[in-house]
C-alpha cells in the first residue's frame, strides 16, 4: 500500500468571538512523515488540527486534501481518509476494549465486509499491544493503557492521515516512546502523521519536521534542528535551550535550561 | 462482548408468558377455552378489554424502553428517560391542548399527533439545553425545567377547563394506565410508534460513535445535526403516541436500559432492541401486578411504575454523585 497524499492549509484564519486564534496560516503536509505542531498554550495548535480534520470550519481560507477542498468531501469519506484523536478523548460507556477499537471502523461499516473490519481491528490491537486486553472493560484500564487503546481506535481506520492532539499526554516515558515508535512506523508505511505535543525534547527526537505556532502564526517550520533554534524558543516559549553536540541513537538532543530571564 | 445468545429468546418468552397472563388475569379469570367458547360475556371481556390491554402493554412498553435506550445513548447519560426529563409531560401537554382547543374532536388521529408534536418540541428543547454537554447536572436541570413548564401548562389548561368532569378525566388519564383502552387506540398509536422506532434504529451508527463523545463521533463522519433531528422525531413519535394512549408511565425507559446495559456489553446500538423487548416485559408485568393487588379499585399503572422507578432513579443518582458536579 503506497499512500501519496497531501494535506494543505492555505490562508487559514479562525476566530472565536473577538479573538483570532489562527491568523492566515499556510502550510502543507505530505504523507510518509511525522510532523509535530508545537507552540505554547493557546497558540492555536488544537484549532489547526481541528480544521485539518474537518471538524472546525475556518473563518477564512481553506483546507485541501490532495488539492480538493476538504469541506466538499462527504463526512463519511473524510472520516475514512483522516482519523482524528481528540485531546481529551471521551469514553462514555463501559464497553470492552475490542468494541472501542472497532468504533474506528464506523466510517467503513457499509463499505467493508465484517471480516475486513474485524481484521483491521485485530491488526490495530496487535501493533498497539492492546490485544491482551480485548475482553477487558475500558473503564478498568489505567490512564496509560486507555491512551494506547484510544490510539488503537484511531489506527483501526487505516486512514491515510492520522491527526493526534497530544497523543502522549498522560503516558509515562516508556509508553511515550512506544506510542511515538508506533506513529513513526505508520509514517514509514506511508501514512501522514500530524501531532501536537508539549514535550520539546520528545518532539525533537521523533518528528521529521516541526511546525511552531505562536499567537496563531507559523514562526518556524523545518527539521527539528533547523526550526527549534535557541532564538525561536526564547521568543516563543520564553525559555533558554540549546542543542547538544552529542547525538543519541542518531537523534539530536535538546537541553532545556529554564526560563529566559528578562 | 456481544449480546449473549440466551438474552433475546428469554426476553421474548417473558413477553409471551406475560401477554398470556395479562389476557387471563383480572376480576374474572379467563382460561384457554375462551378462544373456543361462544360465551358472549367472556368473548367481550377478551376482545374488548383484555386483548387491547395486553397488546398495548407490549407496544407501549417497547416504545418506552426503546425511547429510554435511545435518549441515554445520545445524551451519554444513564439518567435519561422520557419521563424523568419531561418529554412525556410535554407530550401530555400537547394532547391536553388539543382537547382544550377542541381540535382533538376533529379526527381521532389529532390527539396522538398533538402528543407527538409536544414530545418532539420537548426533545428539541432538551437538546438545545443539554445536548452539547455530557454533564449530568445540566441534563437533570434541563429535565426539571421542561417538566415544570409542561406541568404548569397542563395545570393552566385544567384550571381554565369549563367542565370539572373533563378535568378529572384528564388527570386520571395522565396518571398512566392501560385499562379501558380499545383496539382503535392501538390501531391509531401503533403506526406512529413503528415509524418512530425505525427512525431510532436508523441512528444506531451515530449512537455507537457517540461513545467517543461529540468530537469523536464527528471525526468518524457522523452528522450530529441530522442525528439530533432523527432522534427528536423518532423519540417524539414513539413517546407522543404512547402518552396519548396510556398517559404518563414513567421510569420504564430509565430502568430497563440500565438493567440490560451490562448484558449487551454497554454498546448503545446493541441496547436498543433488547430495551424495547425489556420495556414490554416490565410494562406487562406491572400491568398484571396492579390487577393482583388487593383493594377496591385498581391502582394506576403509572403510579406503580413511579413507586418502583423513583427509588431506582434516586439510587442511580446517588451512585453517580461523584461525577455530578
Amino acid at each position: 500500500m503506497k499512500i501519496d497524499s497531501s494535506l494543505s492549509v492555505a490562508g487559514l484564519s479562525f476566530e472565536r468571538g473577538e479573538r483570532r486564534i489562527l491568523d492566515a496560516v499556510s502550510v502543507q503536509f505530505e504523507s510518509g512523515a511525522v510532523t509535530a505542531v508545537l507552540g505554547p498554550n493557546g497558540a492555536g495548535k488544537s484549532t489547526l488540527l481541528g480544521c485539518m480534520a474537518g471538524l472546525l470550519r475556518p473563518s477564512l481560507g481553506s483546507v485541501d486534501l490532495d488539492g480538493k477542498p476538504l469541506i466538499a468531501l462527504p463526512a463519511d469519506e473524510r472520516a475514512r481518509r483522516i482519523a482524528f484523536l481528540p485531546q481529551i478523548p471521551e469514553v462514555s460507556w463501559p464497553v470492552e476494549v475490542a468494541t472501542l477499537v472497532a468504533l474506528g471502523r464506523i466510517p467503513f461499516r457499509r463499505l467493508a465486509s465484517d471480516a475486513d473490519n474485524e481484521a483491521a481491528v485485530r491488526r490495530a490491537m496487535q501493533v498497539t499491544h492492546t490485544a491482551q486486553w480485548s475482553q477487558r472493560t475500558v473503564t478498568t484500564l489505567s490512564g496509560g493503557e486507555r491512551a494506547r487503546v484510544l490510539l488503537a481506535r484511531v489506527i483501526a481506520g487505516e486512514s491515510d492521515w492520522i491527526l493526534a492532539d497530544e497523543p502522549f499526554a498522560g503516558l509515562d516515558p516508556a509508553h511515550q516512546f512506544e506510542a511515538a515508535d508506533l506513529l513513526r512506523s505508520l509514517a514509514a508505511q506511508g501514512h501522514g502523521v500530524v501531532l501536537t505535543i508539549h514535550d520539546l525534547a520528545l518532539a525533537a527526537r521523533i518528528a521529521d519536521r516541526v511546525v511552531i505556532l505562536h499567537r496563531g502564526r507559523i514562526v518556524a517550520d523545518g527539521e527539528p534542528e533547523a526550526a527549534l533554534t535557541p532564538a525561536t524558543l526564547r521568543e516563543v516559549y520564553g525559555i533558554e535551550a540549546q542543542w547538544l553536540s552529542v547525538r543519541e541513537r542518531g537523534a539530536p538532543l535538546i537541553a532545556i535550561h529554564g526560563r529566559h530571564a528578562g | 462482548m456481544s449480546t449473549p445468545r440466551w438474552l433475546m429468546p428469554t426476553l421474548l418468552i417473558l413477553v409471551l408468558v406475560l401477554t398470556a397472563a395479562s389476557i387471563a388475569i383480572g376480576r374474572i379469570v379467563l382460561d384457554w377455552n375462551v378462544w373456543l367458547e361462544q360465551d358472549a360475556i367472556s368473548r367481550t371481556i377478551l376482545l374488548e378489554l383484555r386483548l387491547p390491554r395486553a397488546l398495548l402493554g407490549v407496544v407501549i412498553g417497547a416504545a418506552l424502553g426503546l425511547a429510554g435506550a435511545a435518549m441515554q445513548g445520545y445524551l451519554r447519560n444513564p439518567l435519561a428517560d422520557p419521563g424523568t426529563l419531561g418529554v412525556s409531560s410535554m407530550a401530555a401537554l400537547g394532547a391536553v391542548l388539543s382537547i382544550f382547543f377542541g381540535v382533538a374532536g376533529l379526527h381521532p388521529s389529532v390527539l396522538p399527533l398533538s402528543g407527538v408534536a409536544g414530545a418532539m418540541i420537548g426533545m428539541l428543547a432538551l437538546f438545545l439545553l443539554a445536548g452539547r454537554t455530557a454533564s449530568t447536572l445540566t441534563l437533570v436541570l434541563s429535565g426539571v425545567i421542561l417538566s415544570a413548564i409542561a406541568i404548569a401548562g397542563i395545570a393552566l389548561v385544567l384550571s381554565l377547563s369549563p367542565s370539572p368532569w373533563a378535568a378529572g378525566e384528564i388527570v386520571r388519564w395522565m396518571l398512566g394506565a392501560l385499562a379501558d383502552r380499545s383496539l382503535d387506540d392501538l390501531a391509531l398509536s401503533t403506526p406512529l410508534i413503528v415509524v418512530g422506532a425505525i427512525l431510532i434504529l436508523n441512528s444506531r451508527r451515530a449512537l455507537d460513535a457517540l461513545t467517543l463523545g461529540e468530537t469523536g463521533a464527528r471525526s468518524l463522519g457522523i452528522d450530529l445535526g441530522r442525528t439530533q433531528l432523527q432522534l427528536a422525531s423518532g423519540v417524539g413519535l414513539v413517546v407522543g403516541a404512547s402518552v396519548a394512549v396510556s398517559g404518563i408511565i414513567g421510569f420504564v425507559g430509565l430502568v430497563v436500559p440500565h438493567l440490560l446495559r451490562p448484558l449487551v456489553g454497554a454498546r448503545p446500538a446493541a441496547l436498543l432492541i433488547p430495551s424495547a423487548i425489556g420495556g414490554a416485559v416490565l410494562v406487562l408485568a406491572g400491568d398484571v401486578v396492579v390487577r393482583l393487588l388487593p383493594g377496591g379499585s385498581e391502582l394506576q399503572l403509572g403510579v406503580v411504575m413511579s413507586l418502583i422507578g423513583a427509588p431506582f432513579f434516586f439510587a442511580l443518582l446517588y451512585s453517580m454523585r461523584r461525577q455530578v458536579t
